[in-house]
């Protein structure tokens, strides 16, 4: 077995979300150092606030001001932060109820003590970011406070504030390592010797190019390998009049199914050799490589005569 | 929810892969094609012939979009099946399947998951499943956060980090007699400093790729796949808040709830033989103790739990997997088996199985 094909993967994947009117207060709050929570239909101030009472799930609106200063109701230490979280050094994830809310709320304690010097029951309070745009993240952390008490009560606030942030942008980045798995490992070497590698299902006998390891109709895995083509039969195609971002291809061209020779369905392809309006349906051809290509480049006629409809008419 | 008195459903098979640190080189559909496979054969039925098909899996483990669709080129979906997929764990896959089978819109169905957790960074893959405005844009990692319910659960008394050590060294003692898992023995992992504090190395389920299928049947499909049934008698499945700050960590209300709406709790009910629990960390299964009532004459996680296997989006399918195949056996006549999902026990499904007393061995 040769070792099967991996290839770093990033996927980012950023979300513009629109906030609504409890949010927006919130983090245009945040913005401008104020600290927004909202009263549940129970009395109980939730910081951060939600839109519905987490228990009767109505509409909460009423929103009051709580201090910057708070107590950590839990907290675990990152020894090793990674990407993307508050702080690039050691620090401990902290829930903070902050003085005059009743729930708490995530963030980063910066604790140059080390764990030792954290616990539960300790006063904390917020760290603000010097660059604020109306995020969680305009907190940059929070920081051990000494006894000073903010005010007790929350204080009624309107949530209204001059240019209210009404979205954000949720940046993501995960990375991983892909692996097509086995069959198309084999696929993808064979393409690389400019040869074609279907797998024929045991109880169907069918050929799949390109294979993914298992045949879709009998649910049973594949692994015989068949050497299709190189030759095959166009079976459908369309003409594409709408040029591709980054790709240097002049349009119209031709974008077709081709059902390689003992192949028992058709792949795709681009189809040049030949002007646009002259492709059609049986038209015999064979695969184009470029130099150190990979995969074919593009399928150009073989010269050879149509195929019958007869011979391709169950692949198309 | 409960069965109805004119229709049960029942677990007739189930199969898992051998539970990995990376599937090396195989793609999900080649990892799940064997469970597949071997969970038919159990049954004697072939693709076409069940009614419902339903999976759980999530694209962000693999980062790879749509990839439930490739995974059912393994159950040979053509000519047209039909078929359900959540992107949640397989357990609720299974909830959703034995809906369809009281209904009596099926009398067959097949429910696979998996995961390849190998192909990403797994604690900052499930950071996506959190609130976006509050959460995910500190991307609290899934190791942290158990933590700080962890914490909770320390400062409330209810457990110290010696209980805590002493359900991942039983568990993982279990787990010798287990061949499908990667975590056994009593040496594994049970020292070693702080991962998290207050979690140790022990107190985390290793990061593990796998499968899992089970096929449920309804009606006279049941004594024709299997000569021992273990009926769903209730599941239920319920949800907490999603803020973390709201909760009280160190309790499972949702938990405690699904498990009397689907009468594990029942008057005249004897306790559970057998629980099966996926808590992947040793705190949450103190939490979930206390939430199922479970005491000294339940057996917890014999299959070694989520502490030595843990395919996420499969572990919870495989909890009612173990529970089942060990009814089966004749091991116990009652088990609960427990799924979760979200972050720090946040949404938590219950399954209450028994055998009708239709086990060998002695009357209670």
């Amino acid at each position: 077995m040769n070792e099967v094909l991996t290839a770093p993967l990033v996927v980012e994947f950023p979300f513009t979300r629109s906030l609504g009117p409890v949010q927006s207060a919130f983090l245009t709050g945040l913005r401008e150092g104020t600290v927004l929570g909202a009263r549940g239909t129970d009395g109980r101030i939730l910081v951060p606030p939600t839109e519905y009472d987490p228990v009767t799930a109505e509409e909460i609106r009423d929103l009051v001001e709580v201090a910057s200063t708070g107590t950590v109701t839990t907290w675990s230490w990152n020894a090793t932060p990674r990407r993307g979280q508050p702080l690039q050094h050691p620090f401990a994830w902290v829930l903070v109820r902050l003085d005059g809310a009743d729930t708490a709320l995530l963030h980063a304690l910066d604790a140059p003590g080390g764990p030792e010097s954290v616990s539960t029951g300790m006063r904390v309070r917020i760290r603000w970011a010097e660059h604020r745009g109306g995020a969680i993240t305009d907190i940059a952390c929070f920081e051990p406070a000494g006894d000073e008490e903010g005010p007790a009560e929350p204080a009624p606030h309107t949530g209204t504030f001059a240019d209210p942030v009404t979205g954000i942008v949720a940046e993501a980045r995960l990375d991983y390592t892909y692996t097509p798995g086995r069959a198309q490992t084999r696929y993808l070497n064979a393409l690389a010797e400019h040869r074609t590698l279907g797998e024929r299902c045991p109880r169907c006998r069918k050929v799949y190019v390109p294979p993914r390891g298992a045949c879709p109709t009998c649910g049973v895995a594949t692994d015989e390998q068949v050497e299709v083509g190189p030759a095959g039969t166009v079976t459908t195609f369309c003409v594409v009049n709408i040029k591709a971002k980054n790709l240097d291809i002049d349009v119209p061209y031709v974008y077709g199914h081709i059902a390689l020779d003992g192949a028992g369905l058709a792949l795709h392809g681009r189809i040049a050799g030949i002007p646009y309006d002259q492709v059609r349906m049986g038209l015999r051809v064979e695969p184009v490589w470029t130099e150190g290509g990979r995969y074919p480049d593009h399928y150009r006629p073989t010269g050879e005569p149509d195929a019958d409809y007869e011979t391709y008419k169950e692949l198309l | 929810m409960t069965g109805t008195d004119t229709r049960k459903a029942a677990v007739v098979a189930f199969a898992q892969t051998d539970h990995v640190r990376a599937a090396d080189g195989l793609s999900e559909v080649e990892m799940l094609l064997p469970v597949l496979r071997e969970v038919l054969d159990r049954t004697g039925l072939s693709t076409g012939e069940i009614d419902f098909t339903c999976s759980g899996s999530s694209d962000y483990l693999a980062g790879r979009p749509f990839s439930f669709t490739m995974a059912l080129d393994g159950v040979g979906a053509w000519p047209p099946i039909s078929e359900s997929h959540v992107e949640m764990d397989g357990a609720w896959a299974l909830y959703e399947a034995w809906v369809k089978l009281l209904t009596g819109e099926a009398d067959t169905a097949l429910v696979y998951a998996w995961g390849k957790s190998s192909l990403g960074d797994l604690p900052m893959v499930l950071t996506r499943q959190l609130d976006p405005y509050h959460l995910a844009p500190l991307w609290p990692d899934s190791v942290s956060l158990a933590a700080l319910q962890a914490r909770s659960v320390l400062d409330a008394g209810l457990a110290d980090e010696e209980e805590l050590a002493g359900i991942a060294a039983r568990s993982r003692r279990a787990a010798e007699d287990n061949p499908h898992v990667r975590q056994r023995g009593p040496a594994a992992r049970t020292a070693g400093g702080y991962l998290a504090a207050p979690l140790r190395a022990h107190d985390v389920p290793p990061v593990t790729d796998g499968a899992a299928a089970v096929v449920l049947a309804a009606g006279d499909a049941v004594d024709r796949l299997t000569d021992h049934p273990v009926w769903i008698s209730g599941m239920d499945h319920r949800i907490e808040a999603h803020g973390l700050g709201v909760r009280d960590l160190t309790d499972s209300p949702s938990t405690r709830l699904a498990a009397e709406r689907a009468g594990l709790f029942d008057p005249g009910a004897p306790p559970p033989d057998i629980a099966e629990l996926h808590a992947p960390f040793t705190s949450q299964e103190v939490i979930l103790r206390n939430a199922l009532r479970l005491g000294e004459e339940t057996v917890v996680n014999p299959s070694g739990g989520p502490l030595a296997a843990n395919p996420v989006m499969a572990a919870g399918l495989v909890r009612i997997g173990e529970a089942a195949a060990r009814l089966a056996r004749g091991e116990g006549r009652r088990a609960v088996a427990h799924a979760t999902s979200g972050p720090c026990l946040q949404h938590n499904l219950v399954a209450v199985l028994d055998t009708d007393g239709a086990a060998e061995g002695e009357p209670r």
